[in-house]
């Protein structure tokens, strides 16, 4: 499953460049970022290397984070590809709670972040479906 | 108990006792201090006319103000001779209020302060860590006294620098801890940081005041601490800590009544309430030499606790004190008590019970905005959690307080940590309206 690191962020100017600061000094790498804000708050939603290594010097530079396993899975570049995987996870009665996705400048398909309730039941209905499903290892370095 | 003699001693007994040092406490100041002869003569009193422990509600308040256009010396009932400690408060809220203390002050200072500790089951056998600051807040020297008069090993490191007070803990075996209770929040976190799980040291029992808090956070600190942690009372004008503390009970702070005689009144009628019923504290002191106090009004608000207690002493409770009329703020009409905020907040998982609140105006009417620390372990990549968390803080506080407030989660460990009394609130109404 994939690692995510999820940061919470107050409105307050400057503190997503802080947040990157911090990971940046650590030596660690981003594949992927995004933010979901609210009108009071934001949530950072990354894709890293080491990511529980990134939790701790996060927690160590004061920020409220915590590590969420989402599944990956690399969507065929042709239209419908996306179309067919949130129809094989919606037919198996999986909710998506948020999605969002990246290009691996090395491989020909589109990289999507999937966060659900179930991330085992929603992996093995995607296998199911002869959709690839992309490991840890493929994206970033674990840890 | 430290005591027994006094602690225990039958009410009878106490009211006589009381009487005969009322009495002489009102011979004392009306002879020495210039404006207590005036007050009582502006009033038609004489000490005379105190012939009953009811008499009291017969003479004049006295107040903060009072002590105020005293500075520094003026309401000493000792001459400079006799006196051989000054305190003075920390002058927050206005001209600073100097205390005095003869030998005989600082000697019976002691042992009510031995009393406290005793309470908290020290005994001469305990290593004590005295974190709060030393100097001229009562604080600091206050309980070291007391500590020393139990035979307890005391220690002197006052507040600040708190990863070595968690060093001097561990390495000390301190087995009590004397803070205020927002400060001994603090040193619990700071431990954990360290690596130091507090609940793997000697430690005990803490004893914790000179600010208010609430059941929830005394449940938080012994969780936290893994102590018995018991409310102390006490202010500078009537002595400084020693006034009243609770007993292993935790059900009201037992006030030393052969020192002090204590009234709840009507803030707004200045009339004596029954037992039971909430109401502004007022102490008279009735063994101080240096600066005796009749009917000193404290503006902390507090109600006696009916019954008796399960210890064995006899000294009636006040319960821990909700709020000083001073923290009171007004709210659109509304008083507010920023414990109440507190109270609320230890009540709901997720949220540390660190915030501040800030006023400001927006148009002409006041805006609350109480910022509120999301807790350390939350899942934070949950939006809709923490919507809901905010939903509910905010609606929990709307109906403790009664008027509607605005809720801002902010990020773990931002608001700023307090090394002595906390300052929760942030006062903007005067600056304009946004």
């Amino acid at each position: 499953m994939i690692e995510q690191v999820s940061v919470f962020l107050e409105n307050k100017s400057g503190r997503l460049a802080e947040l990157t600061r911090v990971l940046g000094d650590a030596g660690i790498n981003m594949r992927a970022l995004m933010v979901a804000d609210t009108a009071e708050f934001g949530v950072v939603r990354l894709i890293c290397d080491r990511p529980r290594h990134a939790l701790q010097v996060l927690e160590a530079s004061g920020f409220g984070a915590s590590v969420t396993e989402v599944i990956a899975v690399a969507v065929p570049d042709r239209p419908g590809g996306l179309a067919d995987v949130l129809e094989s996870l919606g037919s198996g009665g999986l909710n998506v709670e948020y999605a969002y996705c990246f290009v691996e400048p090395s491989g020909d398909a589109a990289v999507d972040i999937f966060r659900v309730d179930d991330p085992a039941s929603a992996k093995s209905a995607l296998v199911s479906a002869g959709i690839v499903v992309v490991e840890p290892g493929a994206l970033y370095v674990a840890d | 108990m430290f005591q027994p003699d006094f602690e225990a001693m039958s009410r009878t007994d106490l009211e006589a006792l009381q009487l005969e040092r009322l009495s002489n406490t009102l011979d004392r100041v009306y002879e020495r201090v210039a404006s207590y002869r005036a007050k009582f003569d502006e009033a038609g009193v004489h000490p005379s006319m105190v012939r009953s422990l009811a008499d009291l509600a017969s003479l004049p308040f006295t107040v903060k103000d009072d002590l105020r256009a005293a500075y520094p010396y003026g309401m000493f009932a000792a001459p400079m001779r006799d006196i051989v400690r000054v305190h003075s408060s920390s002058g927050t809220t206005g001209q600073v209020t100097v205390v005095g203390y003869t030998r005989g002050d600082i000697d019976r200072w002691g042992d009510l302060m031995a009393r406290t500790l005793a309470s908290a089951g020290a005994t001469a056998d305990d290593i004590v860590q005295i974190s709060y600051g030393y100097g001229l807040f009562t604080g600091g020297l206050g309980v070291h006294y007391g500590s020393e008069r139990l035979g307890a090993a005391t220690i002197p490191i006052s507040g600040g620098n708190t990863k070595r007070q968690i060093q001097v803990m561990k390495d000390f075996g301190v087995t009590v801890l004397a803070a205020t209770p927002s400060y001994a929040l603090l040193l619990a976190e700071t431990a954990l940081e360290m690596g130091i799980d507090p609940r793997d040291l000697p430690l005990k029992a803490g004893v914790f005041g000179a600010e208010p808090w609430s059941e929830n956070m005394r449940t938080q600190l012994e969780e936290a601490l893994g102590i018995l942690a018991i409310d102390i009372y006490g202010l500078s004008e009537v002595l400084g800590p020693g006034v009243a503390a609770e007993c292993e009970c935790k059900h009201g702070l037992h006030v030393n009544e052969d020192h002090f005689i204590i009234e709840i009144i009507d803030p707004a009628t200045l009339q004596p309430v029954p037992d039971g019923e909430m109401g502004e504290v007022v102490f008279t002191t009735i063994t101080k030499e240096g600066i005796p106090v009749i009917r000193y009004r404290t503006r902390d608000i507090s109600r006696i606790v009916p019954g008796s207690c399960s210890c064995g002493r006899t000294f009636r409770r006040m319960q821990r004190v909700s709020g000083r009329t001073d923290d009171m703020l007004i709210i659109r009409g509304v008083n507010v008590f920023p414990s109440q905020i507190e109270q609320v907040l230890t009540g709901i998982p997720g949220v540390a019970p660190h915030y501040q609140v800030v006023l400001k105006k927006r148009g002409s009417l006041d805006h609350v905005e109480v910022h509120v620390e999301v807790g350390p372990d939350f899942a934070f990549d949950e939006i809709k959690a923490l919507e809901h968390l905010q939903r509910r803080v905010g609606a929990e506080i709307a109906s403790a307080l009664a008027i509607s407030i605005e809720v801002k989660l902010v990020e773990p460990k931002s608001i700023q940590r307090s090394e002595g009394k906390a300052k929760r609130v942030l006062d903007l109404r005067s600056e304009g309206s946004e």
